[in-house]
């Protein structure tokens, strides 16, 4: 097990870390000193160069993302996703809750390099503790003349304000979070135009998440080549794990990427409850297949993980021990998707629905044959088909459950 | 330079956003602290206010699962039933030991009015299983117990 010094949950355990006294002191807002001695561009090259990839469950690296927004545009945004809602993850939460600074210092160095003055931070309605302690860190930030006109005398304007969701897991979608934010619907919109050409009121737009963000005055402080040292060929930096289900100490890690699955939940989170043994993971929330048992040497990372089948997604680790009714996990997770689906375009609105149907069929018992072959055909129908990546992700746990899981899915239609 | 304490200002002259419209959600959250629920009549007011169509509000409105049409308890409980909580015996379990001592299925508000039960989304608190929210409040590493004592309180506050 190789030992690794925590970068980015360093503060969150301290008593009043939310304060920005307390950030202060923990050396808070030097990279941002830093950062705003370099030109933008000098940052973006650094950014690239780290290798950083979105956390917010695309991965798309950001360097790349920042160089996207157009130089010469006159007006450009910059959106803060705290719409964490990936059944499993709970890692922003706790960053919004116990770190806030950490966050806004990523969004003011953000917003520097891409020459955005205006940031919108856009969180869960649900997070009611997150949304107070967001305002109180960006009002402290003016005081302290981090945010506003001239921000440590570098020039350089920045306005934030929060703006909260209100209950739709949709809405983490950056284009549906956009339309939200501009005050409708959360509905998806089509891309391309991305939102790094045609965003917030059709204006360039840097949509990042709360993980990623905080990244960002690491890179700064301490150089991308020491960044890049971290990690796997593909997948750089720290990576925090959210690990919960069957296991006796669930929590947020911060861990290097590649860190094996194994050490994940053996030796971070303490091991299978009970002493049993792990029948399933979802590796990085609700929306990545599920793995077996047989993948629990499988490197955290964007590369390995694909190759083992299923994807990093958020970093949200779901343990299910030997007792686990697969039939039902599937069915609970079909459910939310369900109910979360925007209902615009009809292969998620229906197929959903359908998918649903057949699954609850099969839990109760009264299912047949049949029914396995229909799941199969309504995933096949819904996945890649729908406007946004919701209804491929609603499709990957019963694809991959009935594929990895089949016996279980067999002997309850044939049992009845 | 805006002052901060602006951020949080909603409706009104002092909207540094682009657009007013942005500020549908939050005039929503304020009608609906202000009035418990978001009847017709309230959200009528909202698009006026707003400068909007009424249809357009309601469309916003019933998007969302936050905002209420319908009248809700003084106390709404709403059970996590994430996959991660009911994999810690919560969520259903949750949900019928509440349900037991209140005398009520999730969907339901009691007759006094005085608490309702729902199932929610993932609330993020997968580390921290099983969890619920009451209002804005989040409950987590729930015992029998634990609620046990938030229900007594509860009643006691009414």
């Amino acid at each position: 097990m190789s030992a690794w010094t925590p970068v980015l949950l360093t503060r969150v355990n301290h008593p009043n870390s939310e304060k920005i006294s307390s950030y202060l002191e923990h050396g808070g807002y030097t990279a941002l000193r830093k950062a705003l001695s370099m030109a933008p561009s000098q940052i973006i090259a650094e950014v690239k160069a780290s290798g950083l990839r979105g956390r917010g469950g695309a991965g798309f690296p950001t360097g790349v993302k920042w160089d996207f927004i157009p130089k010469d545009a006159p007006v450009k945004y910059l959106a803060v996703n705290t719409d964490e809602g990936e059944p499993g993850t709970f890692k922003d939460r706790l960053i919004v809750e116990r770190d806030p600074h950490a966050i806004l210092e990523g969004v003011i160095i953000a917003a520097y390099a891409i020459g955005a003055h205006r940031a919108f931070v856009y969180i869960r309605g649900e997070f009611f503790l997150g949304v107070k302690r967001w305002i109180k860190a960006i009002a402290d930030a003016y005081q302290h003349g981090f945010l506003g006109k001239n921000i440590l005398g570098s020039g350089f304007d920045l306005d934030v304000s929060v703006h909260r969701g209100a209950g739709a897991y949709i809405c983490g979608e950056e284009t549906a979070m956009i339309e939200s934010l501009e005050g409708r619907r959360g509905e998806p919109r089509r891309k391309p135009p991305y939102p790094a050409n045609v965003g917030l009121w059709g204006q360039p737009t840097l949509v990042q998440n709360v993980e990623t963000l905080v990244n960002i005055p690491v890179i700064v402080s301490r150089g991308a080549a020491w960044y890049a040292s971290i990690g796997t060929e593909q997948s750089k930096g720290p990576k925090i794990f959210c690990v919960s289900g069957h296991v006796n100490r669930p929590g947020n890690y911060e861990l290097p990427l590649g860190t094996p699955l194994r050490e994940i939940i053996y030796e971070h989170a303490g091991g299978v409850r009970m002493g049993r043994q792990v029948k399933a993971i979802v590796p990085g929330g609700a929306s990545t297949p599920i793995l077996r048992a047989d993948k629990l040497d499988v490197p955290m990372a964007f590369e390995t993980l694909q190759a083992a089948g299923s994807a990093l997604g958020t970093g949200a680790v779901i343990v299910m021990d030997e007792t686990t009714d697969m039939v039902e996990v599937i069915r609970r997770t079909t459910s939310f998707f369900v109910h979360e689906s925007c209902s615009r375009c009809t292969p998620c609105r229906l197929g959903g629905r359908r998918l649903l149907d057949t699954l609850e069929r099969i839990a109760a018992g009264s299912g047949g044959a049949r029914d396995l072959v229909r799941l199969e055909e309504l995933a096949r129908g819904i996945s890649g088909n729908t406007f946004c990546p919701m209804g491929t992700g609603m499709c990957e746990p019963v694809t991959s459950g009935l594929e990895r899981f089949r016996d279980e899915f067999e002997s309850r239609v044939t049992a009845r | 330079m805006k002052e901060p304490g602006e951020l949080r200002t909603p409706v009104g002259s002092a909207i540094s956003d682009p657009e007013k419209e942005s500020m549908a959600l939050s005039a929503l959250y304020i009608a609906q602290e202000q009035h418990g629920k978001l009847t017709p009549e309230i959200i009528e007011r909202v698009a006026q206010r707003m400068g909007m169509q009424p249809g357009e509000v309601f469309s916003i409105a019933s998007f969302y699962t936050l905002f209420r049409t319908r009248p809700a308890g003084r106390f709404i409980i709403q059970v996590c039933d994430g996959l991660s909580c009911y994999l810690c015996d919560g969520a259903d379990r949750i949900a019928e030991y509440v349900g037991a001592k209140l005398n009520l299925k999730p969907g339901e508000t009691s007759a006094d009015g005085r608490f309702s039960l729902e199932m929610v989304q993932c609330l993020a608190s997968c580390g921290t299983a099983p969890a619920m929210r009451v209002n804005d409040q989040l409950y987590e590493n729930l015992t029998p117990a634990g609620i046990d004592a938030i229900i007594e309180r509860l009643l006691g506050e009414v």
